[in-house]
């Protein structure tokens, strides 16, 4: 027997059994960008020099291409999950909210398009 | 449609290390969300060839980001040792008063140590690069 009321049913509100979804993801990027974010910042700052021929030559090889891929993709999708319950939590009404989630979605997957295009480009020799 | 229930109203809660340590990993989250396109910029730069990289470079060292490379160090260093904190949570480990007390100032030590870390290693590429 459902506890639901019929006026309930009808408005559907209550879960939309997606309620975990969001959490898990969030946990799984976060272990994920454990690593990632280390790895970033300690090779980024072992570098010799940040000048074009340095950073081309580390970005070339195949694990740090691979690497920088994940951490765009991860750190996006972290980000847009992140910026997302901020926006839950403080934008109130409904117009105003729906805008902006949509745009910090468009802007995150832009970025993280925008990021693995560009290491592809530098590991797969395209760039000038 | 009633109302549905609003969260966190900041104004009512008394200022302690429960809400000191999780606003702030909020705001560190933010400011890291606005290393993402820094980090997109820098690879595009990259991408785009030696000159593209140079013009980069040198905006990215104009003395105005200094404050800004600062802030996102600080930020790294908060969301990683906080979040960690949150994932030994997630393991239902650490939640009693005591624990999570002194967890709330060990990720401040933590992380302020890791900062101070990162910054100079940062300070010391810079100096290299020169």
């Amino acid at each position: 027997m459902s506890l639901r009321s019929p006026l309930g049913k009808v408005l559907g509100t209550g879960s939309a059994k997606q309620g975990v979804h969001h959490w898990w993801a969030q946990r799984l990027t976060s272990v994920a960008l454990v690593p990632l974010s280390v790895w970033f910042v300690v090779s980024l700052l072992s570098l010799p020099s940040h000048d074009h021929a340095t950073v081309v030559a580390w970005m070339g090889q195949s694990w740090t291409a691979l690497l920088l891929v994940l951490l765009v993709l991860v750190g996006a999708w972290h980000s847009q999950l992140g910026l997302r319950v901020v926006v839950e939590d403080y934008v109130h009404g409904a117009p105003v909210r729906t805008v902006t989630l949509v745009l910090l979605m468009f802007a995150h997957v832009l970025l993280a398009g925008a990021g693995v295009v560009a290491v592809l480009r530098v590991a797969l020799g395209a760039a000038p | 449609m009633p109302p549905r229930p609003l969260s966190p109203h900041l104004s009512v809660y008394k200022f302690k290390y429960t809400l000191t340590t999780s606003i702030l990993n909020r705001f560190a989250g933010l400011a890291l969300s606005l290393g993402l396109p820094l980090l997109v910029y820098w690879l595009l730069a990259v991408a785009g060839g030696a000159q593209a990289q140079a013009r980069a470079m040198r905006v990215l060292s104009l003395p105005l980001m200094r404050p800004l490379f600062a802030a996102l160090i600080l930020a790294f260093s908060y969301h990683l040792t906080a979040g960690i904190r949150h994932l030994v949570w997630d393991t239902g480990r650490g939640l009693e008063r005591k624990q999570s007390e002194r967890s709330a100032w060990l990720v401040v030590g933590v992380s302020l140590a890791l900062a101070l870390l990162v910054a100079y290693c940062a300070w010391l590429a810079g100096a290299r690069a020169l």
